[in-house]
């Protein structure tokens, strides 16, 4: 009997080149259970992805996909829900590929508010290149060019999401796949530049170098250093260092680009465009 | 009635208006750009114009956004177009490349300015064309090519977007400053005069579309993201079928085919037009702006009886090897100015294979070369003769 799942991939393209225990399957099951869900026209979707790990899930997929240069998924994705806004356009990234060589494209799809669905794979490394310090690395862990401890301060990309324009944004984690496909489904429907961060592991790489031992033990670490928003809040400052909030932060109506843009086509056509 | 429908249009415009409007006529629909000196015009135009043809402009936060933007919008359908210049062009360059490998149709334009680094940027330069040549990492066709006057720019637009959408590449269109901002007299052609290229569809059914296999010319038919085809496109080096490949003869077979699509349709590609070398000892080989004044140069020494002409470059790459080595059979002395220390000429000695001297003339000071002072440079080889 086929599951959903069969319905979706590549047959041809398995085995997938991940590593055993690694979080990147359970965010692609949840993906697609998100869009079997919405039951969307396939024809209609497509997912782009940047460069790492994560940005493979697009050659696991048989949608309209593409898989392009590193951090610049999301202007490959404005270019294409610019030219067919027909298109349901979901960018699947990694956390250095979407905040650290991507971080500017994330602020401005985010400021345009443009009718993208952004899903990052927050493992807080490097998975691909072996184990080097990201941009959402918790200061005091270790990478491999974090010998003696990461002094740099992590974003968190669920306020920069809101602070820079998004409308909607949530964080789930792969040990609560059911909820991170709700997030998704709901991320997918929204009108807008939409954000959900799934936090994730490597247990090669972070796991190693900050002696969680195994793939469980990685989950159960997850598990323990996320708390729902509600919990959250009555958190102490210094609780909620140690921690990631779990939920949905925003969702709010807002124009989002592409609808703007055909007001734009209306004025020029009706002015004959002299100024 | 039919004496006013026969009269030409005549219209006084600026080098980067007439290259949004030779776009428009070639169909774009779509500009992703970033403001640079001195191509900004173009974007100006673009973002004024194409929503009244209900194309889409989009000021992106840098140039390698904009580049990226121009490629999704190319693969879901939409003749896509940016312009930049020298500083922007290095920005493109990544994206360029995954453009070139993945056979995705569009045009780039870049208004040469005064390099390196911030250089010039209201100055002519010619310094970029290697950088047509060889900016993106990795062993790769490319097609540029150069107007040398406004109403160039306008047709040479047009011809730009169809080589793109003919042979799926990316075409670089070489301006510089000079003719950027210079205004001169253009024809603007009837939309029914023109030839517009589309890019081919498949013809098969979604399920035996091979994105990446070739028809006879060398070039696969492409399907657009949304029309009823899935399928993948990767940075990485990839099977017809568009997925990760890691076969090298897979891989060597991929790499030569783009290769050959140009190749094979060079007779199609190249462009170029020749002055007065019937009976010349001596040639000028230009391009750009300095064809204009090495053209003058020809006058002024077939006044003083010197036996000068000149092979003005229209296409830049591929560079046109046979018929600079005919060339150079024929004549004694290859003189090539350029507004830079010595590019194209480089590959002029290459193609003439030593049969004839070739000597470079390169100004980089941000000044455009002047005929007087080819002239001088074809009197000094003279004396150097005697």
């Amino acid at each position: 009997m086929k599951t959903v799942i069969d319905r979706y991939i590549r047959e041809e393209m398995f085995p997938h080149i991940w590593c055993p225990g690694c979080g990147n399957g359970i965010v692609l099951g949840a993906i697609i259970r998100a869009i079997d869900d919405l039951n969307w026209d396939r024809d209609k979707i497509v997912a782009v992805s940047g460069i790492g790990c994560s940005s493979r899930i697009t050659g696991y997929v048989d949608f309209c996909t593409m898989n392009t240069v590193h951090g610049r998924a999301l202007p490959f994705a404005t270019g294409i829900k610019m030219a067919n806004s027909d298109l349901k356009v979901i960018v699947i990234m990694g956390d250095g590929d979407c905040l650290a060589i991507g971080g500017n494209h994330f602020i401005h799809a985010a400021r345009r508010n443009i009718d993208l669905t952004a899903i990052i794979i927050n493992n807080m490394i490097y998975g691909m290149t072996g184990g080097q310090y990201s941009p959402l690395t918790p200061t005091t862990k270790f990478g491999s060019t974090a010998p003696y401890g990461n002094i740099d301060q992590s974003f968190d990309l669920c306020e920069l999401a809101i602070a820079a324009g998004a409308s909607y944004v949530a964080r789930g984690t792969i040990f609560d796949p059911r909820q991170s496909t709700s997030l998704m489904k709901k991320a997918l429907d929204k009108k807008g530049f939409s954000v959900v961060e799934i936090i994730s592991d490597c247990p090669v790489s972070y796991g190693k170098m900050n002696k969680i031992k195994s793939p469980i033990d990685m989950l159960k670490w997850i598990k323990d250093i996320t708390v729902s928003k509600k919990a959250w809040e009555g958190l102490s400052p210094d609780e909620k260092k140690e921690k990631y909030a779990i939920g949905e932060f925003l969702s709010k109506d807002r124009p989002d680009y592409t609808e703007l843009y055909e007001e734009i086509i209306k004025k020029a056509q009706e002015t004959g465009g002299n100024k | 009635m039919n004496n006013l429908k026969k009269k030409k249009n005549i219209k006084l415009l600026q080098g980067n208006e007439a290259c949004a409007e030779g776009a428009l006529l070639a169909g774009v629909k779509f500009f992703a750009g970033y403001p640079i000196t001195p191509s900004t015009e173009i974007a100006e135009n673009m973002a004024r114009k194409l929503p009244k043809i209900g194309g889409k402009f989009i000021q992106m936060e840098d140039e390698i956004a904009s580049m990226a933007a121009v490629i999704g919008a190319s693969i879901a359908g939409l003749k896509s177009l940016t312009a930049t210049s020298g500083p922007g062009m290095c920005l493109k360059q990544e994206n360029l490349g995954f453009a070139i490998f993945n056979e995705i149709p569009c045009v780039v334009v870049n208004a040469q300015r005064g390099g390196p680094s911030t250089g010039l940027p209201t100055k002519p330069s010619q310094g970029d064309m290697m950088q047509a040549r060889w900016g993106t990492h990795g062993d790769h066709p490319v097609i540029a090519l150069a107007p040398s006057t406004v109403n160039e720019i306008l047709t040479l637009t047009i011809k730009a977007f169809n080589f793109s959408e003919k042979y799926r590449t990316p075409v670089i269109l070489l301006l510089d400053e000079v003719i950027a901002h210079m205004r001169e007299k253009v024809e603007m052609p009837a939309p029914e005069d023109i030839e517009v290229i589309n890019r081919k569809k498949p013809t098969v059914p979604p399920e035996e579309y091979l994105p990446f296999k070739p028809d006879e010319d060398g070039v696969p038919p492409m399907a657009n993201f949304g029309e009823g085809y899935p399928y993948h496109i990767t940075g990485l080096a990839h099977s017809e079928k568009g997925l990760p490949i890691s076969d090298s003869q897979q891989i060597d077979h991929f790499i030569r085919r783009i290769h050959d699509k140009i190749q094979k349709n060079i007779k199609d590609i190249l462009i170029y037009e020749k002055y007065l070398l019937e009976d010349a000892d001596t040639a000028l080989i230009a391009y750009g702006s300095v064809a204009r004044a090495a053209e003058r140069t020809v006058k002024l020494a077939r006044e003083k009886g010197l036996k000068v002409g000149l092979l003005k470059l229209i296409t830049i790459w591929p560079f046109p090897d046979e018929i600079i080595n005919k060339l150079a059979h024929k004549v004694n002395l290859i003189i090539v100015p350029e507004m830079n220390l010595g590019q194209i000429v480089l590959e002029v000695e290459r193609a003439s294979q030593g049969k004839c001297r070739v000597v470079p003339y390169g100004r980089v000071d941000g000044e455009l070369i002047n005929p007087i002072e080819i002239l001088g440079k074809i009197q000094e080889q003279e004396e150097i003769k005697k």
